[in-house]
């Protein structure tokens, strides 16, 4: 089977780590973004992967070459010379995507979730039609388009962009299967999947939808980094819970703390929930950690606190500083002692000195 | 043989310095490890030949009496008093009513300290160029900023007779940088000159007054400047006396500043132990192998424990039954009787007052004073701004909570952080 990534441009959303990180390599859960997708993908057969790229960076390139050695799969960049949209790197990946008669996926980057990629192909195969929407619901349908289905199916009706009014909450979570016969309906040029392709579908009948279990999250920027990483962590809680560092440690307070084998932590610590801790961080004595993520390298000092924040690579924290409100450390970012930061966002290699306490981006 | 007057002021006089001023009068807080008037009364025993030390304000009579006895043992060649006024009789007016309780023993010179400064208080230099240049007294000048001049008291100063030439009260616009700090030596006929003023006033009262019911008006009586009984010291005696020529300047070259509202005291306990750091080491806090780490100038009292991973200092006053769990910042601080700091928090720039408690990663941050001038920066001009931050007596902040230039009266448990407020 095949597999196509939207991955897109720069990461914009993501900054200030996707200027020092390509986004996909940017690690959720101490694994990169689209490591949780291959190994997903791989699990459900997949054994060709393309990647739509508007830009190819060396770093890029060379993980992905592991991953196809680690996995045995063949991974191919589709790098789009002007932006494509959402469909338009489909037509561009034909030749993968079309070269047997098996259904593909589509994935958008930078959605999270339990992929639940052998029963949509499962599903798939058993309606027999053109193509499968994964769908999730959500509390407020209003700012997203909602999916209408024909009454006791799952064949979809049509779409409502943004709904004024309540017809449903069942929205599209931008992971699709397709039979290769979709490419059929999509030309090289910049087109949307989702407002010029979908709609013809449902009218040919041709697009049924299958209801995501679990958690779902687009963590394309860092506030909803930080709670994609909330709710990954507590499916981890479910699923496997091994993984996670055991509630009996002294240090974890509420559970959902991920804690890299490498990582070194101090005495006196409270750690949790919602916590995720990189390979070499180093965390001294008295540390306060909730809701926030540290990457590779990061130094947390004696005495900090920090909550809903993200502290980017070899970044340092000093004693007694505390960050909070969607604090985010670019790379090499150096908080001296006793500083309060709130709400900024740190361009890599700066140190802060003094406090920040409103929230802004600190150049 | 020589005498201090202190003006204490009253309970209504320190509203600036709530909410501290709620739970101890204002010349009893500890700035420095000590109340502020101990520093006044430690710097007068210092001058030759002083015998006796006068307290007037509105207090009740036994707000100052533990205190006086205590130094009345730490300093027993002076003797101590308190005398209570029972009317407002104006800054100069309660020294003019106890004039012959001052006067008994004919004391050659009477000092006057108002109590709200914070100072290096040269006082035998003030005393020696009072009595080389002979005139009836010598106030004590500092050298302020141009802009804030207006803020002050100021005195025009001849460089080569010292002559106050001219003394204005807080002008409109500059007439000098030279700003009265609240000291003065008066020699003892200051109390005639104060009385010829008095008379002068109600010759001059009894004039007006005449004119004024021939024109069938009245005098309002609650008008300060209109009351016969009232004698002001800026207004109606030092004006008068630069008018006349009598009056020296004397610039004090040491600190000083102000401590009239309760965030200056913070600036004040810095300068204080600075001062110590040069004069009385052995009163600041050591580090030890054992002990907390101590930065800078630090006064820890001998019965507050400190956690040996705790980080104190600089210029910071820890007080009585004080406790400091592991891991805890102490920066730029007043820590009052019986608090206790959980591990991990961190106190700066801020004041916390007595019984109070920090839990667990807490944060109490004020911003540093920049400016040497005593400003109301919390409601300045009904603008909110960045100040120090105090907590009353009896507040309990819960564990993690960050309360940052706020000041919280007594009693109140704070649950979530506070950014800039004052909370009732």
């Amino acid at each position: 089977m095949k597999a196509l990534i939207l991955v897109g441009g720069f990461g914009t959303r993501l900054r200030p780590l996707t200027l020092s990180m390509p986004k996909p390599l940017v690690d959720f859960a101490n694994k990169p973004m689209i490591l949780h997708q291959i190994e997903a993908l791989v699990k459900a057969g997949v054994t060709d992967i393309v990647l739509a790229v508007n830009y190819k960076p060396e770093v890029m390139v060379a993980v992905l070459k592991k991953y196809e050695e680690k996995f045995g799969i063949t991974i191919t960049f589709s790098v789009e010379s002007v932006p494509l949209g959402t469909a338009g790197p489909l037509a561009l990946a034909r030749e993968v995507l079309g070269k047997d008669d098996s259904p593909f996926f589509v994935l958008n980057a930078d959605v999270t979730c339990e992929y639940p990629f052998e029963k949509m192909r499962d599903f798939h195969l058993a309606h027999g039609c053109e193509g499968t929407i994964l769908a999730t619901t959500v509390d407020e349908p209003s700012k997203y388009g909602v999916i209408v289905v024909h009454d006791e199916t799952t064949a979809i009706d049509r779409f409502v962009e943004k709904p004024v009014e309540y017809v449903g909450n069942r929205i599209n979570a931008g992971i699709y299967i397709f039979s290769p016969s979709i490419l059929d309906r999509i030309e090289l040029r910049p087109t949307s999947i989702e407002k010029e392709i979908f709609p013809v579908m449902a009218k040919d009948r041709e697009l049924h939808t299958f209801d995501l279990e679990g958690f779902w999250m687009d963590v394309g920027q860092p506030k909803d980094f930080l709670t994609g990483t909330c709710l990954y962590l507590s499916s981890l809680a479910k699923r496997t819970p091994e993984l996670l560092a055991p509630v009996t440690e002294e240090y974890v307070n509420g559970g959902n703390v991920l804690v890299h084998p490498t990582a070194k932590i101090g005495k006196g610590c409270k750690i949790g929930p919602n916590v995720t801790i990189g390979p070499n961080t180093i965390i001294g004595d008295g540390v306060c950690l909730q809701r926030c993520v540290l990457m590779d390298g990061t130094h947390v000092k004696d005495h900090a606190w920090v909550k809903n924040s993200i502290i980017g690579w070899h970044s340092s924290v000093g004693r007694w500083s505390r960050l909070d409100g969607v604090t985010v450390l670019g790379d090499d970012v150096h908080v001296a002692e006793g500083v309060y930061v709130n709400g900024a966002s740190v361009l890599p290699h700066k140190s802060i000195s003094s406090n920040v306490c409103e929230p802004g981006i600190v150049m | 043989m020589n005498k201090a007057v202190i003006l204490v002021g009253g309970p209504s006089r320190a509203t600036r310095f709530r909410p501290l001023s709620m739970h101890l009068p204002q010349p009893l807080f500890p700035v420095g490890g000590k109340p502020i008037i101990w520093h006044q009364i430690k710097a007068l025993s210092a001058v030759k030949d002083l015998r006796e030390i006068i307290l007037i304000g509105f207090f009740e009579d036994y707000v100052f009496r533990s205190f006086l006895e205590k130094c009345q043992e730490e300093f027993p060649e002076i003797t101590f008093k308190y005398l209570r006024e029972y009317s407002q009789l104006g800054t100069a007016g309660g020294f003019f009513h106890f004039r012959d309780q001052i006067l008994r023993g004919g004391p050659k010179n009477i000092f006057m300290l108002y109590t709200d400064i914070c100072c290096s208080f040269p006082l035998n230099e003030l005393l020696a160029q009072h009595e080389r240049h002979g005139r009836l007294g010598t106030i004590m000048v500092t050298k302020v900023d141009r802009s804030s001049a207006r803020l002050y008291g100021c005195v025009v100063v001849d460089n080569e007779t010292k002559l106050a030439a001219h003394y204005v009260e807080k002008p409109e616009t500059y007439v000098s940088d030279m700003a009265s700090t609240g000291v003065f030596v008066f020699h003892q006929d200051i109390f005639r000159f104060m009385a010829q003023v008095m008379e002068q006033r109600a010759n001059e009262f009894d004039q007006q007054r005449a004119n004024e019911s021939a024109y069938g008006r009245s005098v309002d009586e609650a008008d300060e400047s209109h009351d016969v009984n009232r004698l002001r010291l800026e207004q109606d005696v030092l004006r008068r006396m630069a008018a006349d020529k009598k009056l020296s300047a004397y610039l004090c070259k040491g600190f000083w500043r102000q401590i009239k509202s309760a965030a200056s005291a913070v600036p004040a306990n810095g300068l204080y132990l600075q001062k110590a750091l040069g004069e009385n080491r052995s009163f600041l806090a050591e580090a030890k192998q054992d002990g907390p780490e101590i930065v800078g100038a630090v006064y820890i009292h001998p019965s507050a424990q400190i956690h040996p991973t705790a980080r104190i200092g600089p210029n910071v006053s820890i007080h009585a039954r004080v406790v400091i769990g592991p891991g805890v910042r102490v920066d730029d601080s007043i820590i009052l009787d019986n608090v206790h700091i959980k591990d991990n928090a961190a106190v700066l720039h801020s004041i916390v007052g007595w019984d109070s408690r920090i839990g667990m990663w807490g944060r109490v941050e004020g911003s540093p004073i920049t400016s040497s001038d005593d400003i109301d920066e919390v409601t300045h001009a009904g603008v909110k701004v960045n100040s120090i931050c105090i907590l009353g007596e009896d507040v309990q902040v819960k564990d993690e909570v960050f309360i940052r230039n706020s000041i919280v009266l007594p009693h109140k448990d704070l649950a979530s952080n506070k950014h800039n407020e004052i909370i009732m």
